[in-house]
């Protein structure tokens, strides 16, 4: 009884052993180098194989990055931390790109926005928008249906409250399938430190706009006479930042009659002179685009808290490093 | 003489009559992954060839020398697929390190000759028929080759595909499977080589 439950085990483990230990023998002897970088680079990378890089999964990103085929900063997943771990391992110097973040730029949520029938279907934005442009009367809003949140592995969309896809910062890698699956092409990656953004897409007149939605580009140019460094243009009858020349002083926001501009007003800055260093050069006060700091020369200058926008031009302009930008 | 004219019959049989993928409708997979270019295709045959050739030799010593004195032919599958395993593994040590062009372009349809039912089915098939050792040997050869000639007529049709004016909803793998069809239909006509 025994002999047939112990010889089929005892036949396949030994054919298993005698197998195995051939296999490690002819490995010895058709060992292939394989370059260890790869393997140190695979190690470093996230390991979501979700291709946002452009190569069949992190294996193959890994042997590209080697080869020199691929950019250290060719994972758009990994970020910051893994382009540096990747530099260290090649030896290489890369200027880390600017950090991106997924940003949907729609705020027409049902308060907001009408809607110009009830959709009772699939609940996939695709399908939506397949029947007369979607539910919404604004053909360029978001129809909150998460087709995005599906395409996320990281988990990083969800659709609020109001009925409008928002993107967690901390968790958005950057990988853009978000892009690919909104039909409406609602989503952009904008850099991280930018803080203010329009967020419409409407490339209808502004009086069409104003018609269905409360909270969208009316292409009226306030913003672009408001803002002191040339960063706004309207395209299309939609506003839109330049980020190189963004500075973040949000003025645009403040004077954005739709609330179309949305800018992080906690995180705004704030300049402050070190009275130490100060030489009263005058520099940062000719400098000044909103007349926020004062001071005669060669006397220490102030900032006038409720004028300075925290654009950081004065500290940048600033020949002893007496301006630092804080936190309000 | 007898002998030799059965061996020729049943290479013949193997090879085109009852050919593996266009007449069996086995190892489709293959046929369909790595068809796309002539050479990939050739060497994918040439893979599989090598594996079920030394496959069937060692299932069959490992079937009449071990299986059937202790009375546990039931194990047949997994002793198989233990042996087909380790051949695969060789396999791909051996053209990693020979030719990495080949290791590349075959991808992962290499590691996939593990699940190659045609090579499953060689061995299992041999058993079944009661065939000897050199018979058995003349069958695997016969089926591998039949399932080389069957994949590189297959990749030379979709290479000319490539550039015909295929209607678009018909464009990759539908039009692969009506050519794949209508392949299998020619493939009937040997059916009266042998009467």
């Amino acid at each position: 009884m025994i002999e047939s439950i112990l010889y089929p085990i005892l036949i396949l483990s030994g054919m298993g052993l005698l197998f195995g230990v051939g296999l490690a023998l002819a490995y010895k002897k058709y060992e292939v180098k394989v370059d260890p970088k790869v393997e140190n680079v695979r190690e470093v990378l996230p390991g979501a194989n979700c291709g946002a890089c452009g190569y069949p999964g992190c294996d193959g990103f890994a042997s590209a990055v080697v080869s020199g085929e691929a950019s250290p900063s060719g994972c758009p997943v990994g970020g910051v931390r893994v382009t540096e771990a990747i530099s260290e391992i090649l030896g290489v110097e890369v200027d880390i790109g600017e950090e991106l973040i997924a940003k949907v730029l729609c705020q027409g949520g049902k308060d907001k926005a009408k809607d110009k029938f009830i959709y009772v279907g699939v609940e996939d934005c695709v399908a939506a928008s397949m029947l007369s442009n979607g539910p919404k009367s604004c053909s360029y809003g978001c129809l909150g249906l998460g087709s995005c949140v599906e395409a996320c592995q990281f988990d990083a969309i969800h659709i609020n409250e109001r009925g409008i896809a928002q993107v967690d910062e901390d968790r958005c890698t950057a990988c853009g399938k978000c892009i690919d699956a909104c039909p409406k092409g609602l989503i952009e990656m904008v850099p991280k430190k930018s803080l203010v953004h329009v967020i419409c897409m409407s490339k209808d007149r502004g009086k069409d706009v104003r018609q269905y939605c409360d909270i969208g580009c009316i292409a009226c140019q306030i913003c672009v006479k408001a803002c002191k460094f040339d960063a706004i243009e309207i395209k299309n009858n939609v506003a839109k930042i330049d980020y190189s020349k963004c500075t973040n002083c949000m003025v645009c926001a403040e004077k954005c009659p739709t609330n179309a501009i949305y800018a992080n007003f906690e995180r705004r800055k704030i300049a402050h002179i070190d009275a130490k260093k100060c030489i009263g050069c005058t520099i940062c006060s000719q400098n000044c685009s909103f007349d926020a700091i004062e001071g005669e020369r060669k006397v220490k200058h102030m900032v006038v808290d409720e004028k300075c926008t925290g654009c950081g031009i004065c500290a940048s302009k600033c020949p002893t490093d007496a301006i630092t930008m804080r936190d309000r | 003489m007898e002998y030799f004219n059965k061996l020729i019959l049943l290479f013949v049989s193997s090879a085109l009559i009852n050919n593996i993928v266009l007449s069996r409708t086995i190892a489709i997979c293959p046929f369909l992954g790595v068809s796309k270019r002539v050479d990939t295709s050739l060497g994918m045959g040439m893979a599989v060839m090598f594996v079920i050739a030394l496959s069937s030799v060692i299932t069959y010593a490992v079937h009449y020398a071990i299986l059937v004195p202790l009375e546990i032919e039931y194990m047949q599958v997994i002793a198989f697929i233990l042996v087909i395993a380790t051949l695969v593994q060789l396999i791909e040590m051996i053209i990693q390190k020979t030719s990495p062009t080949l290791y590349s372009a075959l991808g992962v349809y290499l590691p996939l000759i593990t699940t190659n039912c045609a090579v499953l089915g060689v061995a299992i098939m041999n058993i079944q028929e009661e065939y000897d050792l050199i018979q058995t040997l003349v069958n695997g050869i016969g089926v591998s080759l039949g399932f080389t000639l069957a994949i590189v007529l297959f990749a030379g049709i979709r290479e000319r595909l490539e550039l015909a004016d295929i209607p678009e909803h018909l464009e990759g793998v539908p039009i692969a499977l009506i050519t794949a069809g209508l392949m299998s239909v020619a493939f009937m006509g040997f059916q009266g080589l042998i009467k």
